[in-house]
């Protein structure tokens, strides 16, 4: 029995019978939203990748701030202290970051979710990192692939550009719509590892989702305040 | 398993919050759980939401969002509707539980699963949904670790987070122990996340078909937004080849930016974190990533006959974060389970009869100090001692009108009147104030009144109660004024 | 200032020491205070209750009473908050925009006592003394929705003689209630018993408060316990002297 078209004419005509006391010309906006909360905040870019390393670290993920020439040896070294000999990666990903002596598993035909559980890492860039929230936000764009390579790998590498790094929540948000309405991008809002805290309240981290978060935020100390201030197009 | 609610079932009463909370209170291991659970959460939410200067400011703008949300209801789900069409989704109406679960039954069985994966949501549990697939043959395995718990124990949540909240971690290890396949474990909490990690990892692998909840809706793009910890939301929202979202009407959000006010309110209320672990946004369907069959129920479920009550309709701001249930000094001491719903605490007290009926939970009203303490960290402003107060107001005409007599001329209601009748007029008052000095002289024991009859008995069980004095405030005032009168006859 | 004073049913009939020690305090400050015979009560109990119908007989009743009056003055927040809070709602709730107006005009000179003495009048020493240790309970009332603040507490503080201790997990409700504590009696008292430790925790000797309702809860299990802590209303803390010690 399909109740479906009749369930939603009725509901339609609860919600104006309920609304009788909103008049018929309202518009929606007329209904005043004050936005007096912070949307931007402008800080030096200096404090704000610090305050992301730091809110970032705060969540038991070691953050670790190198120079792009020295990218992919802090790659390398970082599988290899993670004992990571297959390692995921996004097709996409730059020749220049592939660490060597590892197994590279190419996401280009789609690896099969039994590949991914029996990985023992994934590598990717992001779209952008928050500085007030310590979050890494990955929409499937460029260096990041599909969302189930950072799902079930069980540690998971990630590379922040420090001109990725916004500072609040709303800046984000702002930067990331247009991907949602032109390319219907998903996005993961990754805040450290997986954790639970239904025991007792005490925080356990990794659950399910890589136990091992590990980010390394690529400063490029000799740019000019200029260049520094400008950020990386999402 | 306890009934769970829905208007459906409106014709039965639930069991008062007087009883319930009764036995609650003297669960020793509860209460303590609870407190160390609830202080916890309040330190930590008071700490992050103190670092935000413009906390107040994303309030008010949760609240008018909200307001939009509500006033506009009809048109921002018809947007919805069409934006996740757009973006190759699919939407059900579903005017009730009933419906509702057979709509998502007959998705399941389409696709001919047997067995579903399932990340924690409260509409789901409101609707009964996993009895309503157990009933057709299809098993929904919870992958919240406290719901995987309460599941597996057979009980019902008692917190709108924290479900498992009540049990501490040596009764997780025992249910663990006898139910899942494990040998050996320690009550580490570690350890215990671990052995749920494993169990459910070959679930996650293999379920074609997922049923989520849904925090936030977006009109704007036809977003679907859920928020967790855990991860078992990502692999949920992920893997599987079909998803079906359950969503109650109210949670659509006018557009991609409001997310901006909602993911900083939520977080910070609910778990006390800048950000919680995950959150997972997702339009449609995303060609080589994800599931390819999107469905997204939309639920009335009695919410549209709450949207009719020009005050009761602001407890659909509620973005279900139980920051009300962790400050609530009766939550707090009591639990869920006492409110005998889906829905407990402050939040419960005003929405749950409002969806059922306030003939079915009339004493939910009465849950409550009035402390106020839940509207002031409630993110979207909830002012629920105002709806409170207007529930009691509603409870009480439904017994005035009742047709049983009885009921009409209960002792509580005559009290009241007579009281208020003796208030409106001076004469009868004083009268009175006269009556209680000298009727309590059976009750009076020198200095103290130690024991009452009937109902006032409740307040001498546990307290004393100082002897009404012979001289009232008007008494002293009057033979003042006699006396000053006097004087300046004298002087005079 | 000519004050006219709102005594509140509860403490015209059951605590008249608050009402006359606001008296002399008001007076020692030189103003001249009235006492309208024709008050009752406030209608909190009836309306919080959900008897808001029944109510309405008394909150239009205090309306009249109160019209003329140059500042009205309570011992009392909870039946403040009664008038500025939920007077505004109720004529709204039955349609009635004649009382809304009278309402409206005469909320902004209710008081409740230490915001009176605070904010309006500026003060904070009242030429108190009262050589006692004192903690003191701030009422889910004054706090939440009179916002007193820590007019109380300055208020106190500036009392001569007084041992002042800090009241811990202060701002949780004592379980009072209004006719919670009956109806609610065992959750009541599951939150006053935690209130209570904190109190005796304090060593004080009195537990002070704005409010007697609160107070008449507290007090009456402190005295059932036989602790040897009692309560006293900050009125008759403030309007204690050397010459004249009330309590």
């Amino acid at each position: 029995m399909n109740t479906e078209g009749p369930a939603r004419e009725a509901i339609l005509n609860h919600i104006r019978l309920a609304l009788q006391d909103v008049p018929a010309q309202e518009q929606p906006d007329a209904v005043v939203v004050a936005r007096d909360y912070r949307r931007s905040e402008s800080a030096p870019r200096e404090e704000v990748i610090e305050r992301f390393v730091e809110r970032v670290a705060e969540y038991k993920v070691t953050v670790q701030c190198v120079e792009e020439t020295s990218l992919q040896e802090a790659i390398a070294s970082a599988c290899a202290a993670h004992r990571v000999r297959r390692l995921v990666i996004p097709p996409d990903l730059p020749e220049s970051w592939l660490p060597g002596g590892v197994e590279l598993l190419q996401d280009g035909d789609a690896l099969t979710y039994e590949q991914l559980d029996t990985s023992d890492g994934v590598l990717t860039g992001c779209a952008l990192g928050i500085a007030q929230t310590g979050t890494i936000v990955l929409n499937g764009g460029t260096h990041q692939g599909r969302r189930v390579i950072t799902l079930l790998p069980d540690y998971h590498l990630c590379v922040v550009y420090e001109d990725q790094i916004v500072n609040l929540v709303p800046e984000a948000i702002a930067r990331l719509g247009d991907a949602v309405l032109r390319h219907r991008r998903p996005i993961t809002f990754i805040s450290g590892p997986s954790a639970t805290s239904d025991i007792e309240l005490n925080r356990v981290e990794g659950v399910h989702g890589p136990r091992t978060l590990d980010v390394l935020v690529v400063r490029t100390y000799f740019r000019t305040p200029d260049e520094r201030s400008s950020l990386r197009q999402v | 398993m306890s009934e769970t609610l829905s208007p459906k079932q409106a014709t039965h009463p639930l069991p008062t919050f007087q009883v319930s909370a009764k036995q609650a209170l003297a669960n020793t291991q509860l209460r303590r759980n609870l407190y160390k659970a609830t202080h916890t959460i309040r330190a930590k939410r008071a700490q992050v939401v103190g670092e935000m200067p413009d906390w107040q400011e994303l309030r008010e703008a949760g609240r008018a969002l909200k307001e939009r949300v509500l006033r506009h209801l009809d048109t921002y789900l018809l947007e919805l509707e069409a934006s996740v069409q757009r973006a190759g989704g699919h939407i059900h109406w579903a005017r009730d539980a009933e419906e509702a679960n057979a709509i998502i039954t007959r998705i399941a069985a389409d696709h001919g699963a047997r067995e579903v994966i399932k990340v924690k949501s409260l509409t789901t549990d409101e609707i009964g949904l996993n009895r309503a697939l157990a009933a057709n043959g299809i098993n929904a395995i919870e992958t919240d670790l406290a719901e995987l718990i309460i599941q597996l124990a057979g009980e019902s949540s008692s917190h709108i987070l924290v479900p498992a909240i009540h049990k501490n971690r040596a009764e997780i290890r025992e249910l663990f122990l006898s139910k899942l396949e494990v040998d050996s474990l320690t009550d580490a909490p570690n350890e215990l996340a671990n052995a749920a990690r494993a169990h459910l990892r070959r679930k996650f692998l293999s379920t074609p078909v997922a049923i989520s909840g849904v925090n936030f809706a977006v009109a704007e793009t036809g977003t679907v937004c859920v928020v967790e910890s855990e991860g078992n939301g990502r692999m949920c929202v992920t893997l599987p080849r079909v998803l079906i979202s359950v969503m109650g009407v109210e949670k659509v959000i006018p557009s991609w930016q409001d997310l901006e006010v909602f993911l900083q309110l939520l977080p910070r209320s609910s778990t006390g974190e800048r950000m919680n672990p995950y959150t997972s946004l997702w339009t449609g369907v995303s060609q080589g990533d994800g599931p390819q069959e999107f469905h997204l129920v939309l639920l009335d479920n009695g919410r549209t006959q709450v949207l009719t009550d020009t005050v009761g309709r602001q407890s659909l701001n509620c973005i279900r974060c139980s920051a009300c249930l962790n400050i609530c000094p009766v939550y707090e001491r009591v639990g869920g389970h006492a409110y005998n719903s889906v829905y407990p605490g402050p939040i419960g007290a005003i929405l749950t009869p409002q969806l059922v009926g306030i003939e079915n939970a009339s004493s939910l009203p009465y849950a409550s100090s009035l402390c106020g303490a839940c509207y002031e960290v409630c993110p979207v402003k909830i002012n629920i001692p105002e709806v409170l107060i207007y529930l009691r107001g509603r409870a009480v005409r439904y017994k005035q009108r009742s047709r049983s007599l009885r009921t009409r001329l209960n002792p509580e209601s005559v009290a009241m009147r007579l009281m208020a009748r003796t208030f409106a007029s001076r004469k009868l008052y004083e009268q009175a104030q006269r009556l209680a000095q000298l009727g309590q002289l059976p009750f009076q024991h020198g200095d103290v009144i130690d024991a009452l009859p009937g109902p006032m008995g409740r307040w001498t069980a546990m307290r004393d109660l100082r002897p009404v004095p012979r001289q009232s405030f008007r008494d002293w005032w009057r033979s003042r004024q006699a006396a000053h009168d006097a004087s300046e006859e004298v002087r005079s | 200032m000519n004050i006219s004073l709102f005594i509140t049913c509860f403490n015209d009939t059951l605590f008249p020491e608050a009402g006359q020690a606001m008296v002399h305090l008001l007076e020692r400050l030189g103003h001249t205070v009235d006492f309208p015979e024709e008050q009752t009560c406030c209608g909190q109990m009836h309306y919080n209750t959900g008897y808001q119908r029944e109510a309405m007989t008394l909150i239009r009743r205090f309306v009249n009473i109160f019209s003329q009056a140059e500042v009205v003055v309570a011992p009392s927040a909870s039946c403040v908050g009664m008038v500025r809070d939920i007077y505004p709602r109720a004529a709204e709730q039955f349609g009635d925009h004649q009382l809304a107006a009278e309402i409206a005009a005469l909320m902004p000179r209710v008081y409740e006592l230490t915001e009176f003495l605070v904010h309006r009048l500026g003060l904070e020493d009242v030429g108190a003394y009262y050589p006692h240790r004192v903690t003191y309970h701030p009422t889910c009332h004054s706090l939440r929705f009179l916002h007193v603040g820590d007019a109380p507490l300055r208020l106190l503080r500036a009392v001569r003689g007084i041992d002042l201790v800090e009241l811990p997990e202060a701002e949780e409700c004592c379980g009072f209630g209004g006719t919670f504590a009956l109806k609610n009696a065992d959750t009541s008292m599951a939150m006053l018993s935690d209130k209570l430790r904190n109190i005796l925790d304090t060593g004080a000797e009195i537990c002070a408060a704005a409010d007697n309702s609160c107070l008449m809860h507290i007090g009456g299990a402190l005295h059932r316990q036989r602790a040897g802590v009692r309560t006293v209303h900050i009125a008759e803390i403030l309007a204690s002297t050397e010459e004249r010690s009330l309590v």
